[in-house]
């Protein structure tokens, strides 16, 4: 398929965009979409929207980008797409993942099945780290009698540390 | 194993059964979405990990006691009408029928439990039961699950749950869903107040076949949206209350239809027993259409009772792939059309003339025991 701008390049950038109820297709070369600024990370804003990072401070661009050490997965392809390279991109960006998730689902913490290896390594099936992130909230929210308690039973669950 | 030929010519066990609620939910289906703990998602994987994947993942599966004798085919080795064929059978995704070689399909041989490799997770792992049966349904894949846990590493955090390509299907890595007929909340205009209902609690309807289809046949696909922050019992159970809160809309729209316009009802019967049994040429939405029509007829008394099951059999059977794979060849929509009005007319051709004066309000089953 053609560019409809310079009618040269082969169109690699399918847009749809609907007006006024009518919808209208443009398809455009890489070069011709850079010029129309199509392929501006702001052009995107539908997905990031759906996706919760709408919110003005996410969006701006970071100097170094993040990428996943393990499959090499960058922040904006995964804000582009919407899905993760692999499980560790879940770690590599996993701030902000919180606010994505609470917008998409029930809870932000998982309570069902667990697979055989996690039940044996974790242990607490996550407690800790799940107290943890409920002592951060309760900080947050300066409910800090919760915290206490939060503090209390993540040292309860945790064995001391050697001294160095 | 079995060949594709076998797999078309045998009809699936959900099919030849009458699960609970069987005259308005079509099917039950739970799916359960893992990724193995390491490799990048099919998504973004370069194709040989791809490749090293479901050399590693199809063997286990097929190894599985549930596959036993079962169908296994890397897509890359069926042509295009082969893989809308199992498309239309519910048992792979439009999305993994777009893909070629470093993906594959096993299914058992009963066709209740279809697991696709390197769809948009590692394994997406599919039950399906006649009737409302979601319990048995994920009974039986919770069986899978744990088998393969056993066999394999599958990618989980703890707080995330089950790690997914997408992050909607975090957490359980769940969809539950039924497909329900609902010719009445349609034909007395309320269905898209039901709808409505139902999305607000957290819940998706879709068409027949999935997410951007349209609801043909008057079918109606409802799945839990959320898939993290609840146990799966919770949401299975969740789902099947609302569930049954529908079947309840749909049978009292039903009686309402038959006490308050029953000339309506059997007009509409009517015409589709007229098409079916004598038309030429059939689109394939206004079949649909009329088979729902036939369905109802024969829920309300005035066509046979044991209808229902050719006509769920029909509405798979003259999908455009499986018309195209019974003539063994490809064909234009013209000729589809035509091919479609003469399987019915020939399917349907026992069947008796509809009865009006046996049109009788739907009974309801008995009252659950509490």
């Amino acid at each position: 398929m053609q560019c409809d701008v310079c009618k040269q390049n082969k169109a690699t950038v399918f847009l749809t965009q609907i007006e006024k109820g009518k919808m209208q297709k443009v398809n455009l070369c890489e070069t011709c979409a850079h010029a129309k600024g199509v392929a501006d990370p702001k052009g995107f804003a539908l997905v990031e929207m759906l996706h919760g990072f709408g919110h003005g401070e996410k969006v701006a661009t970071q100097p170094q980008e993040r990428t996943c050490p393990n499959c090499g997965m960058t922040q904006t392809t995964f804000r582009k797409t919407g899905r993760l390279g692999c499980g560790a991109c879940y770690q590599t960006f996993g701030e902000g993942m919180d606010q994505l998730l609470k917008a998409m689902h029930k809870g932000v913490r998982h309570t069902g099945r667990v697979p055989a290896w996690a039940k044996v390594v974790g242990r607490d099936n996550g407690r800790v780290e799940d107290l943890r992130v409920r002592l951060e909230e309760a900080v947050a929210a300066e409910r800090y009698e919760e915290a206490g308690r939060l503090r209390d039973e993540i040292r309860q669950l945790t064995p001391p540390e050697t001294a160095v | 194993m079995m060949k594709f030929a076998t797999l078309l010519r045998k009809p699936p066990e959900w099919m030849l059964l009458d699960g609970p609620h069987r005259d308005i939910v079509i099917t039950s289906r739970v799916r359960l979405a893992r990724n193995l703990d390491g490799p990048a998602f099919p998504g973004f994987a370069k194709k040989e990990d791809r490749t090293t994947v479901m050399q590693e993942l199809q063997p286990v599966v097929e190894g599985l006691p549930e596959m036993k004798d079962g169908f296994s085919e890397d897509l890359g080795g069926l042509d295009a009408i082969r893989k809308q064929v199992l498309v239309e059978k519910h048992l792979i995704s439009r999305e993994q029928a777009a893909k070629s070689g470093g993906s594959a399909a096993v299914i058992n041989r009963d066709q209740s439990l279809s697991i696709m490799i390197n769809e948009e997770d590692h394994l997406r792992m599919q039950s399906i039961r006649s009737g409302l049966d979601l319990r048995v349904a994920y009974a039986a894949l919770d069986r899978v699950d744990e088998e393969l846990d056993g066999l394999v590493k599958f990618a989980f955090h703890p707080r995330f749950g089950y790690l997914t390509a997408c992050p909607t299907n975090l957490g359980t890595g769940m969809r539950a869903s039924a497909m329900l007929h609902l010719p009445g909340l349609v034909l007395s205009e309320q269905v898209n107040q039901v709808i409505a209902a139902v999305n607000k609690i957290g819940l998706a309807v879709r068409g027949l076949y999935g997410e951007g289809t349209e609801a043909l046949a008057n079918l109606f696909q409802i799945s839990n949206q959320h898939t993290l922050g609840e146990r799966e019992p919770e949401i299975i159970a969740r789902l099947e209350r609302v569930i049954e809160q529908i079947i309840n809309h749909e049978r009292n729209a039903r009686r309402k239809l038959v006490e308050d316009q029953p000339h309506k009802v059997l007009d509409h019967v009517g015409r589709a027993y007229a098409a079916l049994r004598y038309a030429h040429i059939l689109e394939s939405k206004e079949a649909l259409t009329q088979l729902s029509m036939l369905r109802l007829g024969s829920d309300l008394g005035i066509l046979p009772s044991d209808l229902g099951r050719t006509i769920d059999t029909l509405l798979v059977e003259i999908q455009p792939a499986h018309l195209q794979i019974n003539s063994q060849r490809k064909l234009g929509p013209e000729e589809r059309d035509v091919l479609r009005a003469e399987t019915l007319r020939q399917r349907l051709a026992g069947v008796p003339e509809p009865r009006p004066e046996s049109l009788q309000p739907p009974v309801d089953p008995e009252p659950p025991v509490i």
